[in-house]
């Protein structure tokens, strides 16, 4: 566990609301629409996104859609706004419940979230669900600290996280930059074709 | 749409998949999925096409392979349906002393299991032998096989292990 203070009882190792200041999706005070999500070679997925105002109430819409979106897509623990076909540096992340996932800071949203600190690099493999067909072998760190800005109030946060969190915040961060998993897999024989388990 | 495979193989220089790809291209081939790397010296690629007849493109890389360098063949095969997956991904890595037979005895363990391998590349340096496999494997025999591939690991002499390739879902 890492960070100040503790989340909620929920019988297992949580981290701590680090900076979030009990913020939650329902703060956005808008109720979020189901987008559609875009699948590479989208030309959006590709387009490093811009910074944004967290306090517009256009992004504070987009923060809601994230969450709706990433809620009613089985097995979705992070959605980036260039995922829903918008090229903007906003993401969502759940990774509640996940059986991976060590430090978990519940449901959130970030503005113009940067990697500060980035240390423990290790291997793993990863889909995206806007690269349905394949996954890759790609090294993300399993310690890190991100800084960003919280939709709606715009406060800044940072955020400490691990393991599973911390590969999913990464792989956002780089969808708000144009990257997909691809642009990071080991080596010529690290991408693979995804098979779905019936 | 003609479906084709193609492979070639020959000693490696710079500038073997830019020729082989230029020609494929030029015929309006178009390359879906492949695989192309360096084998002790030789450079060998197997390809799937689709588009131009089989006699057109093995006309058009006989000049590459007139100079004696490469071998290219190019054979027209039937688009087949997708292979239902048996299972869960796994990679099989076996390493130890180079001999006759660790592929043969490791595969059919697999086999024997109902594996399936998906991808398969072995390496010799020096005396060291190394084998790395994609395998799918149905539910729930992953420790049953992996007591089975130790015990057969080790009449061979080398090291085997068997772990999960699950995917984290982004």
């Amino acid at each position: 566990m890492t960070g100040e203070g503790s989340g909620p009882d929920t019988g297992r190792s949580v981290g701590t609301y680090v900076g979030l200041g009990g913020w939650t999706p329902e703060s956005l005070g808008v109720r979020g629409e189901v987008r559609a999500v875009v699948s590479a070679p989208h030309p959006v997925l590709s387009r490093a996104g811009g910074e944004v105002d967290p306090a517009a109430t256009e992004i504070v819409r987009l923060a809601a859609d994230l969450v709706a979106t990433m809620r009613v897509s089985p097995g979705c623990v992070g959605l980036a706004a260039p995922q829903i076909g918008v090229a903007a540096r906003v993401f969502a992340v759940d990774v509640t419940g996940h059986p991976k996932a060590v430090t978990v800071h519940g449901t959130f949203v970030l503005c113009n979230a940067r990697v500060v600190e980035a240390t423990r690099w290790k291997p793993g493999r990863e889909g995206c669900m806007s690269v349905p067909d394949l996954t890759g072998d790609v090294k993300r760190a399993s310690r890190l600290v991100v800084e960003g800005d919280l939709p709606g109030s715009g406060e800044p946060v940072r955020l400490v996280t691990d393991g599973f969190e911390a590969r999913a915040l990464q792989h956002e961060i780089d969808h708000c930059a144009g990257l997909l998993f691809l642009d990071r897999v080991a080596g010529a024989h690290a991408v693979y074709q995804r098979k779905v388990y019936l | 749409m003609n479906e084709l495979a193609i492979t070639v193989i020959g000693r490696d220089r710079p500038g073997i998949v830019a020729d082989v790809a230029e020609v494929l291209a030029r015929l309006g081939a178009n390359l879906t999925d492949s695989t192309m790397t360096r084998l002790r010296g030789h450079f060998a690629m197997t390809l799937i096409c689709t588009g131009p007849a089989a006699a057109e493109v093995e006309a058009a890389l006989a000049p590459l392979a007139a100079e004696g360098q490469l071998l290219a063949t190019v054979r027209a095969v039937t688009p087949d349906g997708e292979v239902a997956p048996v299972g869960e991904p796994y990679v099989l890595a076996v390493h130890g002393s180079d001999r006759m037979g660790i592929v043969a005895a490791m595969t059919r363990v697999l086999v024997d299991a109902g594996g399936n391998v998906t991808d398969l590349s072995t390496r010799l340096a020096g005396s060291l032998y190394v084998v790395l496999a994609e395998v799918e494997l149905p539910a729930g025999v992953a420790d049953a096989l992996t007591d089975r591939l130790h015990r057969a690991a080790a009449e061979l002499g080398v090291e085997v292990t068997l772990r999960p390739a699950d995917p984290d879902l982004l």
